[in-house]
């Protein structure tokens, strides 16, 4: 065949960013101090961590022992276990259910949709203690007994909704027709499914797995009143242990999990910002 | 119209070898008819649009043929094959979205050979014909990149590409153009119908534009609350519309709603409700009801009608009026005349360089009565 249209030309180069001038304002001041009052107590833990006096009063000089010590805790590493355990079967199985959730509202019309859309978004706006309540009699009343699976089963449920909120959100920004597309070059449903739709969401997926993966690593309510014997988390171990004072131990825990966790909240938001990023380029 | 002369002289083997029929077709969503009774042959090789304004079912009706939709009744046939139980995948037609809907994860490249990794190619023949394909749209050296990296246009060309990689029966094309700014949209219109005319290949396009239409297609349907209200080349649709609606969405025109009073051998007198005498002599017979009495309305193109600051030697289809508005359109001028009897008319005269008459002045319009028509309403 002859070739007969011209060469489209090129995309002009994006316009240089804007740059801000910084500037000296009350809103400025007031977010400043805002900020430093959120922070202040996660800061004050990190140095103590560092501390050398075990009674966390005054500052005797710097150490690493307090991480050392953790380390060959086994009872902490234990719950760090039980914890990771609970994160990730949990968020295994809400990336599969919570993925069906947000496609299957956004496809398909059935009876009584808007109100399965409500219900699926309300754990997020439950109290924690109502869910933890409520999972703890539902248990019982099945006589359920209480085990690590507990734990995993009652994270699922609000696991399951922050990973369909996200995905949703993705769906949304989609071209509404892209499986349409598929199915029209010879793609079968499954196939247009798992080859068109899937990858274009595992930004989405990725993202809300890991804030969901956060959020069950730091629960404590929910998983103190499903665990059984023996499964104890790490927020659970953390917990008992500051009852009978806070050890700088403690606190050296405490500052890898924020650490921790702020890592994964800032690969979540990194990974949903990039998808967003090659959308609008 | 030299193109649509050339499409129109292609053999269409028999009459029952239509690329696409659609016979007595419904679609009904949620209790309202999105498609009542459409009837449409399209015959193989030609480029059909559907016209329409937004709304009236012209993109449920290729949504019909592509497979995204069932009908509620009536029938669909590609190449004489019912469709009724072919699933989209297995319908030998390809869609070009509005949107493009590429594939944002995979390069051009990819998006290309998508359907032929699909059907199981062996690799040279793959490549092979994603070459080809991506040739034809001139989009060969961007091959590696993502659908993001690439303007409005050079999308379209890759939607395009990736739709005709696959040789099907029929191109479906949903309001191809409708995304991309003028000048880029009048370059295209040219290049979809020197492509369609290269491949031979039977295109069916839905457009809101009817300019679009008129220069692109060799027959259009034009489309109003769900059903067909004329088919015809782009010269009777424009020329010889059937229904008032057709003539009001093709183009401009000035429509008089009025009364039969005369039929005879001379033609039709017509009575307009605010009392103008109209004399109408189609070249078709009419088909209306004979003798007096019928509701008639009278269409008149804004470029058959003649203003003069002096009275014309013409006796039928001449008022006088109000000059209320000029505007200078460079090669037309466009004028409105308020008539005595409330009337307005619009008119659209060459730019011949002499004297225009001024606003707010007394003037006279007329047009000869074989330019108008007489439409049952």
């Amino acid at each position: 065949m002859t070739t007969i249209l011209p060469t489209p030309p090129e995309d002009p180069t994006d316009p240089m960013a804007k740059r801000l001038k910084p500037q000296l304002s009350w809103q400025g001041v007031f977010s400043g101090v805002m900020y430093f009052l959120m922070y202040l107590p996660i800061l004050v833990l990190t140095v103590y961590s560092f501390n050398e006096s075990p009674y966390s009063a005054g500052w005797k000089g710097f150490t690493l022992t307090w991480y050392a010590k953790l380390f060959s805790d086994y009872r902490i590493l234990e719950a760090l276990r039980t914890s990771l355990l609970v994160a990730l079967v949990a968020v295994a199985v809400a990336a599969v259910l919570g993925t069906m959730v947000a496609v299957g509202l956004a496809r398909y019309q059935f009876w009584g949709k808007r109100l399965y859309l409500g219900m699926s978004y309300l754990p997020t706006i439950v109290p924690d203690i109502a869910i933890a309540v409520a999972t703890l009699v539902f248990l019982a009343a099945l006589a359920i007994p209480l085990s690590v699976w507990t734990i995993v089963a009652a994270h699922v449920v609000f696991c399951l909704a922050y990973v369909a909120i996200v995905v949703s959100t993705r769906l949304g920004d989609l071209d509404p027709h892209l499986e349409e597309a598929a199915l029209d070059l010879g793609a079968t449903p499954l196939q247009s499914f798992f080859q068109v739709l899937l990858p274009q969401l595992a930004p989405g997926i990725l993202s809300g797995c890991l804030l969901a993966f956060v959020l069950s690593l730091d629960d404590f309510l929910i998983a103190s009143f499903t665990a059984g014997n023996g499964a104890t988390t790490l927020p659970m171990e953390i917990f008992s242990r500051i009852r009978t004072g806070v050890k700088p131990d403690v606190n050296a825990l405490s500052a890898l999990l924020i650490s921790f966790s702020a890592a994964i909240a800032l690969s979540s938001e990194y990974f949903r910002y990039r998808s967003e990023r090659k959308k609008v380029n | 119209m030299s193109q649509t002369a050339v499409s129109t002289q292609r053999p269409s083997k028999t009459d029952t070898a239509y690329d696409v029929e659609l016979r007595k077709v419904f679609k009904v969503y949620n209790g309202e008819t999105a498609v009542r009774g459409v009837d449409l042959q399209i015959r193989s090789g030609e480029f059909f649009s559907i016209l329409g304004p937004s709304g009236c079912g012209k993109t449920t009706t290729l949504r019909l043929v592509a497979g995204f939709e069932t009908p509620s009744a009536g029938e669909v046939l590609v190449r004489g094959q019912s469709m009724l139980t072919v699933p989209p995948y297995q319908r030998p037609v390809n869609t070009v979205f509005q949107s493009y809907a590429l594939f944002g994860h995979m390069t051009i490249w990819d998006n290309v050979a998508f359907s032929l990794k699909l059907k199981g190619k062996t690799k040279a023949e793959l490549q092979d014909r994603v070459r080809e394909a991506l040739e034809l749209v001139k989009m060969t050296s961007f091959a590696h990149r993502y659908p993001a990296q690439l303007s409005g246009g050079q999308q379209q060309r890759v939607a395009l590409a990736r739709a005709l990689v696959n040789r099907p029966a029929v191109l479906l094309l949903d309001e191809p153009l409708g995304a991309l700014d003028l000048k880029l949209r009048k370059e295209m219109q040219v290049e979809l119908t020197s492509l369609q005319q290269e491949l031979g290949m039977t295109f069916v396009m839905v457009t809101h534009d009817q300019e679009e239409a008129l220069s692109m297609s060799d027959r259009i349907a034009v489309m109003n609350e769900g059903r067909v209200e004329q088919i015809g080349s782009p010269s009777e649709i424009y020329e010889r519309p059937r229904t008032p609606f057709v003539a009001d969405f093709i183009g401009e025109t000035n429509l008089f709603r009025g009364r039969l009073t005369q039929h005879d051998r001379d033609g039709l007198t017509v009575v307009t409700d605010a009392g103008l005498q109209l004399a109408v002599k189609s070249q078709e017979p009419w088909a209306g009801g004979g003798g007096g009495g019928g509701d008639v309305v009278v269409s008149v193109r804004p470029e058959k009608v003649h203003v003069s600051l002096y009275k014309p030697e013409v006796a039928a289809n001449c008022f006088e009026g109000d000059l209320r508005n000029i505007m200078y359109l460079g090669t037309h001028v466009h004028y409105v005349v308020e008539l005595r009897s409330g009337d307005r008319v619009t008119v659209m005269q060459v730019n011949t360089g002499g004297e225009r008459p001024k606003l707010h002045v007394p003037v006279y319009v007329h047009w000869s009565p074989v330019d108008c028509l007489a439409l049952a309403a």
